[in-house]
C-alpha cells in the first residue's frame, strides 16, 4: 500500500531521562523512526526531555521540544505545532502512558489529532491485565490463574485461591515497579501493601508463580494488510521469576522443537492480531513448563521495547525503523531489506550465530538494596555478544561487562572444606542473583552435578551442560597448559579460543600473563576471523558490514583502503557512565564522515545508538577489552583511535593501546596522566598558580587522623585505587572518619586514603570546553551546580548559565580553563570542576576527554562539542568551526536535572552524596533560571506544587537559611509544616506553622500526613547517622507517593524561586530551533 | 576423543571437522538449509534423497530427537554437516541423542565445520556433488570420488523412495465422506496428517500407478506430493498427470507443482542453489498478502506474468517468491488444478500456508 498522504506531521513522544528499566534504546528506536520518516517526507515534532539523546539533536526532527514529559506540555505542543497523527510505540511506556492520557483528557480529539501504530483500545487490552487475560482466552490462550484486587481483603481472598509462592504486580507502572514475589504470608502482606502504593490506579494483580517456568519471548511485527512476521525468538537462560531485563538472554531460542516454536509463533500471531496492534512491533513472553510443556502467555508490548532493541541487533533487522515506515501505510514487503538490499523486509531473519545478552548490575552503589533478583527490574544496562556458538557469545559477554572478571572466573574464596563451600553454593543458587552464572560455573567446579544444579536453580540443562564443557575445558587448560614442551599446543590453544576464553582467562589458568598468551597466539597465527550479521544466514550476499569476531576458518571482513578512524564506545551502561558517552561517540561518527573517514565503531551495548549499523561504515559489535580491540586495529589498520568520547571504558585503553604502538588520537595519554595522577596534578596546578583544597594522603588510620586534624574538618576521604566518587565519603568528625576508614576501605600503605579539606557551602561548577592542543580553548558551557559542593555531580542540578554568581568569577573560570587545557595541551575536549568558596577559585578535578554534561551543553547552546573536538583532533582549528554566534551569551536557561532510581530498591536511602546514584538526567529550557527549573523538576517527575502544605525538617546547620525560605514560601501562599524544633524556629519568625511530630514521637507523625496526601513538598536535609535514620521513611514515603522532595537546602531554595515563577504564569513550550535561533538573532543584532 | 572428518567440494572447496553419527563416507549433492530449528523433520523428509544438508544454524541436537516429528519412516540425506552438535539434549519430548538417530540410520554426520563458510560458498559456486569422509582424508583421491557421483539434473530419485503398496493413512478416519488419493513421490507425513485433519479419507498410492488405477478408486481429488530431485527425471508421473488433468481436482505439491507445469507444457530449470529453508516470503498474488513458507527444492518452473496458455486453457502464476521473484504457485483457469512450489504442511516451518489444504477441500467440494 502506498504511504498516506492525508498525514503531514506527525509527533513523536520519546521516553524521557534514562531509568531502570527504560533505557538508550528508545534512542535508538527514536532515531530510526525519526529518520525513516522523514525520509518519507513527513515533519516531525520530537517531545523528549532527556538532552543526551541522538533524537533530539536539532537535525533529527523539524521541531524539537526538550520539554518535560506530562500530558499538560504535550497538550500545548500539539496546540502550537498541529500535527495530524501522533506515533506513541516508539517512546517506551512513558510515551504509551502519555497518549493514554491523551486520548483520556480528549486532548487527540479536540486536535484531530490521529494515534497511529497502536490505538487506544489495543494498548489498553495489553496494558491493562484484566483486558489482556480476557483477550487471550478468547483467542485459546492460557494465562496464569490471577486476581485483580484494589484492597487487602481482596487480596485475602485471591490469597485463599492461589495459595504461596505468589506474584504480586501493581498495574500501570514502568519496568515493573513494585513487582515482588511472596514466598511467606508476611511477604505477601507487605508486597501487596507496596504494590498498592505504587500502583496509579490502586490496583494490583496476584498471580499463581510460575517461577521455574522456561521463559521465552517472541518479536513480531504486523502491517497493515495483517502480514505479521517473526523477527527474532529469545530465550531466557533464568527461569520465570527473574524479570527479563535482569536475565541473561539468548537468541534464537535453543531449546524447542520445529512442532512446539510453531504453536509459539501462531500463538504469538494470534495474539497481535486480538489486542489489535495495527502495525509495528511487539513484544509477546511465554511461559513453557519444563516437564510437560504446557504454555502460557505471559505478556504483551504492544510498542518496541529493550528486547526489540535486542532483537534488531542480534538479527540486524531494524523494527524500529520499519516500524515507523509501517506505521505510514506501506506493508513489509514493500520495504527493502536493508542489508541485502533486494530482499523484502516480509521475512524472518535466519541466524547463523548465537547472541547472548547479559544484564549489568551495579549495587554496590546501592548499599542496603535487596540483591536478589525478581520480577522487578533492577539492572541499569546490559551487554550482547555474538560467537558461532553459545559458549563463545557467553564468554564474549562476560568479559565485555567491565566488571574485572576475563570470563568465568572463581569466585569463591578458596577455602579448604570442599563440603562447606558446597553447602554454600547450594544456598547461593537458590537464590537468583546477578552472579548467578559464576555461581553455577564453581558449583561444577565443585562437583555439583548438573541434575543438581537444575533442582537449585531451574537453569534448562541446556545451558547447565554448556557452561560444563566451558568448566572442562577450563580444567583442562589449567591440568595440561597450553604448552608441549617449548611449543605451543596450537590445537587446544585453539579450541579454548572458540570457546569464548579470554586471552587474560587462559593466562589465569595456566599461570603465565595475558600478554604471552597474546605472543603465543600471534607467532602460530591463530587470529580470530569476523563474521557479518547478515539477517539471512549467507543464503543472500549482503552489503552492510555489521561484523562479529571468532574462531574459524573464514573472515569475510573485507576492510578496506580508505583513511579510517576507529572509535572505540563506552560499554555497557552503568551509573555514572551512560547514554552521554555513547552519544558523544555517535557524534564522534558524524564529524568523521563529514570529514571523509571511514568510520569503524566498536562496541558491545545493544542498546544504543552507535551500534546501529547506520550509524557508522563499519559496526564490529564485540567486547572493549585490549584483546578484541587490538585484533580488530591489526585487521583494519586505521589511522589511529579514538578513546576520549566514550567514558571510562576506553579511556582504560589508551596506554595499553600506546604502548602497543598504536595511534591514540587526540589528547596524549601522558596528558591524561598528568591531570588523573595526584602528584603530577598537584605539580602542575602549582606551575599554574592555581589552587586546589589543602589535601593529603594516609596510610594508617593515625595517618588519616593527623591529615584530617591537619586540615580541618569536615573532611572528602576516598580510596586512592577507584575512580568516579566511588566510596567517597565527607567526614565531619573524626568518629565518622574512623567509621569510614575501618569500614569503607582498605587502608594500607599498598592502598593509601586520599582526604582533602571539604568545602563547606561552596559553589561547584562544572565547564566543558574544547582545546586545539596549543592555541586556542573554547569554553563551551560553565554550569553552576544548585546542590552544594559534596554531592557526586552526576547526581546534583546545575544551570547553565550560572545563576549566581557574579561576572568577575564567571570570568575567572574561563580563564582557567584556558590555563589548564592549554598546559595540559589537550587536544579535544575537557572537563573541569571547581569550587567557589568565598570568592575563592578552587581546581577540584580536571579530566581531559568527554564529560557526561557534553550532551547538554552542546544541546543547551546549539553546538555539538564532541563533533567540534573529533574535527579538531583531526586537524581542524576552532577557529574554523565555532564562529561568533557560538561563542555568544545564551539568552536563556538551562537547567540539568538527575534523576535518581531509588524508587526500584525498597529499603535504600534518599539521600544524595559524593558517590553517585542517578541513572539518567533531564533538561528544563526556558528564558530565566526559575521558569527553567520548575521544567527540569517537571520533567524529573517531581512537579511542584502551587497549593498545599510543605514540610520542613532540617538540620541545624541549616535552620537559620529554612526560616527564610519558611517565609518565602508562607509569601507564596503556601502552608508550612515542621517537626519540633524546626517548627518553633519558623514561628520565632512570625510565621505560621503545624508542628508535627517526628516519625519516632508517635502518631499522628508526619507519616500519616504524608500517606493522607496532606503534605505536597517535603525539604528534608540531615547530618550524621542517626538522623538520617529516623528521617528515612519521610524520603521513602514521599517517593514513593511522588511528593517532591529537596534534600538539601540550596535545592528546595531554587524549588521556591520555580513555584514563584510558575504562579506568576503558564508554562510555555519552544522548539530548541527558536531557541537557537534567537540566540544567533541577538547575535547578528550585536 | 574425537575422530577427524571431513568435507569435500567438486571445485576443490574443503572443510575440516570431526566425525558424529555413523563413520564412513557419504556422497551427495551438498545443499544448506537455513531453518534454525526442524532438524529432525529434515532428516527425515524424502525430498532430501541423495542429498547432504548443511545446516545454517550452528547449533544442532540441542533439543534431541523424539517420536512425533518424523516426516517419514527413515532418514533421506546421505550427510548431515553441522557446526556444532549437542550430545546432551534437553527437551520434555526428547527420547534420544540426534546422534543415536544418525547412527541407528548409518547416516554420517561431521561436526565442527565452518558450516557459514561452507554456505558461502554453494551459495556464490551453486549446489555441488560432495563427499564426507572419516576415513579419507586425501583431496586428490577425493576429488576422483567426488567426479564418479552422479548430478541430480535428469535422475529419477522417485522411483527409489515411493511407496511399495498402496496404502490408507489413519485408517480411523476411513468412513470419511471424501476420498483422496495422494501419489507419494516422497511425500512428507504432514501433508498425510493435513489431508486427515480435515476429515479426508486419504489413499497413498506408488507413484508408478498409472492414472486409470487411481481413477478406478474414484477419489475426490489427488495430490501429487513432494519428492527429491528433477521433475524430467519422472515422466511416468508428468504422463500421469496429463490423463488425470479434468478428470479429478488435483493439487500439486513441491516436486507435484513442477510435474504438473511439466504436464501443462511449461518449463523447469535448476536453481544455484536451490531453496532450503522457513523463511521465504511468498506473496499470493490474489490476496497481496505475504506468507513465510517452508522451501525445499533444486528446481522450479520458469515464470511469465499474466495467463498462458496450455491444451487444458489458461493458466496463471498465483504465488511469487519475493526473494528472487521466482515462481511458487500455479493455478488453471478452466480447471480445478492447482500447485504450490513450497511447502503448505510446513513441518518445519510456519502454518501460514495451511489454507491451502482447505481450498483443495473446497475444491473437491465442488466449490
Amino acid at each position: 500500500m502506498p504511504k498516506r498522504t492525508d498525514i503531514k506531521k506527525i509527533l513523536i513522544i520519546g521516553s524521557g531521562p534514562i531509568i531502570i528499566g527504560q533505557a538508550c534504546e528508545f534512542d535508538y528506536s527514536g532515531t530510526q523512526a525519526c529518520k525513516a520518516l522523514r525520509e518519507e517526507g513527513y515533519q516531525i515534532v520530537l517531545v523528549n526531555s532527556n538532552p543526551a539523546t541522538i533524537m533530539t539533536d536539532p537535525e533529527i526532527a523539524d521541531a524539537t521540544y526538550v520539554e518535560p514529559l506530562t500530558p499538560e506540555v504535550l497538550e500545548k505542543v500539539i496546540a502550537r505545532e498541529r500535527p495530524q497523527a501522533l506515533l506513541p510505540t516508539l517512546g517506551g511506556q512513558t510515551a504509551l502512558n502519555l497518549a493514554v492520557a491523551l486520548v483520556e483528557r480528549d486532548v487527540l480529539n479536540k486536535y484531530a489529532v490521529e494515534l497511529i501504530g497502536a490505538k487506544y483500545e489495543a494498548i489498553k487490552k495489553a496494558e491493562d491485565r484484566q483486558l489482556f487475560k480476557e483477550s487471550m482466552r478468547k483467542i485459546g490462550l492460557e494465562v496464569p490463574e490471577s486476581y485483580y484486587i484494589r484492597s487487602m481483603s481482596e487480596a485475602m481472598g485471591a490469597y485463599e485461591k492461589i495459595g504461596l509462592p505468589a506474584i504480586i504486580r501493581p498495574s500501570f507502572t514502568l519496568g515493573g515497579t513494585g513487582s515482588n514475589i511472596a514466598r511467606t504470608p508476611e511477604e505477601f502482606k507487605e508486597y501487596v501493601e507496596h504494590g498498592l502504593d505504587m500502583s496509579p490506579v490502586c490496583e494490583v494483580l496476584i498471580e499463581r508463580s510460575i517461577i521455574g517456568w522456561k521463559e521465552f519471548e517472541l518479536e513480531v511485527m504486523r502491517d497493515l494488510r495483517d502480514n505479521v512476521v517473526i523477527i527474532c525468538t529469545i530465550e531466557n537462560l533464568d527461569p520465570m521469576g527473574v524479570h527479563t531485563g535482569d536475565s541473561i538472554t539468548v537468541a534464537p531460542a535453543q531449546t524447542l522443537t520445529d512442532r512446539e516454536y510453531q504453536v509459539m509463533r501462531d500463538a504469538a500471531i494470534k495474539v497481535i492480531r486480538e489486542i489489535g496492534v495495527e502495525t509495528g512491533g511487539s513484544n509477546i513472553q511465554f511461559a513453557i513448563h519444563p516437564k510437560t510443556g504446557e504454555m502460557l502467555a505471559i505478556e504483551m508490548n504492544p510498542r518496541v521495547s529493550r528486547s526489540s532493541a535486542l532483537a534488531s541487533k542480534a538479527t540486524g533487522f531494524p523494527i524500529a525503523k520499519i516500524a515507523a515506515k509501517l506505521a505510514v501505510g506501506y506493508t513489509l514487503d514493500e520495504i527493502p531489506n536493508d542489508i541485502t538490499r533486494y530482499t523484502p523486509a516480509s521475512f524472518e531473519p535466519a541466524i547463523d550465530y548465537c547472541v547472548v545478552k547479559v544484564p549489568r548490575f551495579d549495587f554496590e552503589k546501592f548499599p542496603g538494596a535487596d540483591q536478589r533478583l525478581t520480577t522487578q527490574m533492577k539492572s541499569v544496562g546490559e551487554v550482547m555478544a555474538i560467537g558461532r556458538t553459545f559458549k563463545e557469545a557467553l564468554g564474549k559477554a562476560l568479559r565485555s561487562m567491565e566488571i574485572d572478571r576475563p570470563g568465568l572466573v572463581e569466585v569463591l574464596p578458596s577455602v579448604p572444606n570442599a563440603e562447606e563451600i558446597r553447602a554454600f553454593l547450594r544456598q547461593k543458587l537458590q537464590v537468583p542473583s546477578w552472579e548467578g552464572i559464576w555461581y553455577i560455573a564453581e558449583g561444577l567446579r565443585y562437583d555439583l552435578t548438573v541434575e543438581e544444579l537444575y533442582k537449585l536453580t531451574h537453569v534448562d540443562p541446556w545451558f547447565l551442560n554448556n557452561v560444563k564443557e566451558i568448566v572442562d575445558m577450563e580444567d583442562g587448560l589449567r591440568l595440561e597448559g597450553i604448552m608441549v614442551g617449548a611449543r605451543c599446543n596450537v590445537p587446544l590453544l585453539k579450541e579454548a579460543k572458540a570457546y569464548g576464553l579470554s586471552d587474560a582467562r587462559i593466562a589465569q589458568l595456566t599461570g603465565t600473563t595475558e600478554e604471552s598468551v597474546r605472543s603465543l597466539r600471534h607467532k602460530d597465527n591463530l587470529r580470530p576471523v569476523y563474521k557479518r550479521v547478515d539477517t539471512c544466514a549467507a543464503e543472500f550476499e549482503t552489503y552492510t558490514p555489521y561484523l562479529y569476531s571468532t574462531y574459524e576458518q573464514e573472515c569475510e571482513a573485507r576492510p578496506t583502503d580508505r583513511p579510517k578512524v576507529v572509535i572505540l564506545g563506552s560499554g555497557p551502561n552503568r551509573i555514572g557512565q551512560g547514554i552521554e558517552f555513547d552519544y558523544c561517540c555517535v557524534h564522534a561518527v558524524m564529524a568523521l564522515r563529514e570529514m571523509g573517514y571511514e568510520t569503524i565503531m566498536v562496541n558491545c551495548n545493544p542498546e544504543t545508538v552507535s551500534t546501529d549499523y547506520d550509524t557508522s561504515d563499519r559496526l564490529y559489535f564485540e567486547p572493549l577489552t585490549l584483546e578484541d580491540t587490538l585484533e580488530i586495529i591489526h585487521l583494519e589498520k586505521p589511522q589511529g583511535v579514538i578513546v576520549q568520547l566514550g567514558g571510562q571504558t576506553p579511556l582504560k585503553l589508551a596506554v595499553p593501546l600506546e604502548k602497543e604502538g598504536i595511534k591514540v588520537l587526540g589528547t596524549s595519554p601522558d596528558s591524561i596522566d598528568r591531570a588523573e595522577d595526584r602528584e603530577r596534578f598537584a605539580e602542575l596546578l602549582r606551575k599554574v598558580g592555581l589552587k586546589q583544597p589543602d589535601n593529603g594522603c594516609a596510610r594508617s588510620m593515625k595517618e588519616a587522623i593527623t591529615v584530617a586534624e591537619r586540615l580541618g574538618y569536615p573532611v572528602l576521604v576516598r580510596p586512592s585505587y577507584v575512580l568516579g566518587g566511588r566510596a567517597m565519603r565527607v567526614a565531619f568528625d573524626e568518629k565518622s572518619l574512623r567509621d569510614y576508614v575501618q569500614k569503607a576501605t582498605e587502608v594500607s600503605p599498598k592502598h593509601p586514603v586520599l582526604i582533602d579539606k571539604f568545602l563547606e557551602d561552596a559553589v561547584e561548577i562544572d565547564v566543558d570546553a574544547v582545546a586545539d592542543g596549543q592555541h586556542e580553548v573554547f569554553v563551551g558551557g560553565i554550569m553552576e551546580h544548585i546542590e552544594a559542593a559534596g554531592i557526586h555531580s552526576g547526581d546534583s542540578s546545575c544551570a547553565l548559565p550560572p545563576y549566581s554568581l557574579p561576572r568577575e568569577t564567571v570570568e575567572e573560570i574561563e580563564r582557567q580553563t584556558q590555563v589548564l587545557a592549554l598546559e595540559l595541551q589537550v587536544l579535544g575536549l575537557i572537563n573541569i570542576q571547581y569550587a567557589i568558596k568565598d570568592g575563592e577559585v578552587y581546581v577540584l578535578e580536571v579530566n581531559p576527554r568527554a564529560s557526561r554534561t557534553v550532551p547538554f551543553v552542546s544541546k543547551a547552546i546549539g553546538i555539538p562539542l564532541a563533533k567540534v573536538a573529533t574535527k579538531i583532533i583531526m586537524g581542524k582549528t576552532l577557529r574554523e568551526l565555532v564562529g561568533a554566534t557560538g561563542r555568544s551569551p545564551l539568552p536563556y536557561t538551562a537547567v540539568k536535572e538527575a534523576v535518581l532510581p531509588f524508587i526500584k530498591f525498597p529499603g535504600v536511602d534518599t539521600i544524595l552524596g559524593p558517590e553517585m546514584k542517578s541513572t539518567g538526567e533531564v533538561m528544563g529550557l526556558d528564558k530565566d533560571f526559575s521558569r527553567a527549573y520548575a521544567k527540569s523538576q517537571m520533567g524529573a517527575d517531581g512537579l511542584l506544587p502551587l497549593s498545599g502544605t510543605v514540610f520542613i525538617s532540617v538540620r541545624d546547620r541549616d535552620k537559620p537559611g529554612a526560616a527564610l525560605l519558611a517565609k518565602t514560601l508562607h509569601k507564596m501562599g503556601l502552608m508550612l509544616m515542621a517537626t519540633r524544633g524546626t517548627a518553633s524556629l519558623i514561628s520565632k519568625e512570625g510565621i505560621p506553622v503545624q508542628e508535627v511530630r517526628k516519625v519516632f514521637e508517635g502518631s499522628p507523625n508526619v507519616m500519616d500526613y504524608l500517606k493522607k496526601g496532606e503534605i505536597h513538598l517535603v525539604i528534608n536535609t540531615t547530618e550524621g547517622n542517626i538522623s538520617e535514620k529516623d528521617s528515612f521513611p519521610i524520603r521513602r514515603t514521599a517517593l514513593i507517593h511522588h511528593i517532591p522532595y529537596f534534600t538539601t537546602l540550596s535545592g528546595a531554595r531554587a524549588a521556591a524561586r520555580a513555584i514563584e515563577s510558575m504562579l506568576k504564569g503558564q508554562v510555555e513550550v519552544r522548539p530548541l530551533q527558536e531557541y537557537y535561533q534567537r540566540k544567533n538573532s541577538v547575535v547578528s543584532s550585536q | 576423543m574425537k575422530k577427524r572428518a571431513v568435507v569435500a567440494l567438486k571445485d576443490g572447496a574443503f572443510f575440516e571437522g570431526w566425525s558424529f553419527g555413523a563413520e564412513g563416507e557419504a556422497k551427495g549433492e551438498v545443499v544448506f538449509n537455513t531453518g534454525m530449528t526442524g532438524y529432525q523433520e529434515v532428516l527425515t523428509d524424502p525430498s532430501y534423497q541423495g542429498q547432504m544438508v548443511t545446516m545454517t544454524y550452528p547449533l544442532i541436537g540441542n533439543y534431541g530427537v523424539n517420536l512425533e516429528d518424523n516426516e517419514s519412516h527413515r532418514l533421506y540425506p546421505h550427510g548431515f554437516i553441522v557446526k556444532e552438535y549437542c550430545p546432551y539434549p534437553s527437551n520434555w519430548r526428547s527420547r534420544a541423542s540426534l546422534d543415536t538417530l544418525l547412527k541407528a540410520h548409518s547416516i554420517i554426520g561431521i561436526q565442527g565445520v565452518d558450516t557459514r563458510a561452507l554456505t558461502r560458498h554453494l551459495r556464490d559456486h551453486g549446489a555441488q556433488e560432495g563427499i564426507i569422509s572419516t576415513e579419507d582424508f586425501e583431496r586428490e583421491s577425493l576429488a576422483k570420488k567426488i567426479r564418479a557421483i552422479p548430478g541430480l539434473v535428469g535422475q529419477d530419485m522417485v522411483r527409489e523412495i515411493t511407496c511399495r503398496n498402496p496404502f490408507m493413512w489413519d485408517s480411523t478416519r476411513k468412513n470419511g465422506n471424501l476420498r483422496v488419493v495422494v501419489y507419494d513421490c516422497g511425500v512428507k507425513y504432514n501433508i498425510l496428517r493435513s489431508l486427515s485433519g480435515l476429515g479426508l479419507e486419504v489413499l497413498v498410492v506408488p507413484a508408478q500407478t498409472p492414472a486409470d488405477e487411481v481413477l478406478a478408486k474414484d477419489p475426490h481429488g489427488i495430490l501429487v506430493s513432494n519428492g527429491p530431485g528433477d521433475p524430467e527425471g519422472v515422466p511416468y508421473m508428468i504422463k500421469n498427470i496429463k490423463k488425470l488433468l479434468g478428470k479429478r481436482p488435483i493439487f500439486g505439491i513441491c516436486l507435484g507443482h513442477q510435474l504438473l507445469a511439466l504436464a501443462l507444457g511449461l518449463k523447469t530449470y535448476k536453481l544455484k542453489f536451490g531453496h532450503h529453508g522457513s523463511n521465504h516470503p511468498v506473496m499470493d498474488l490474489s490476496t497481496r498478502k505475504v506468507e513465510i513458507t517452508t522451501q525445499n527444492h533444486c528446481f522450479a518452473v520458469e515464470g511469465w506474468e499474466g495467463w498462458r496458455d496450455t491444451h487444458h486453457g489458461p493458466v496463471e502464476v498465483t504465488h511469487v517468491n519475493l526473494n528472487d521473484r521466482s515462481v511458487e504457485g500455479l493455478r488453471l483457469k478452466d480447471l480445478p488444478v492447482f500447485s504450490i512450489q513450497y511447502h503448505p504442511e510446513a513441518s518445519p516451518g510456519p502454518h501460514d500456508a495451511g489454507y491451502l489444504f482447505e481450498r483443495f477441500l473446497g475444491m473437491m467440494k465442488g466449490q
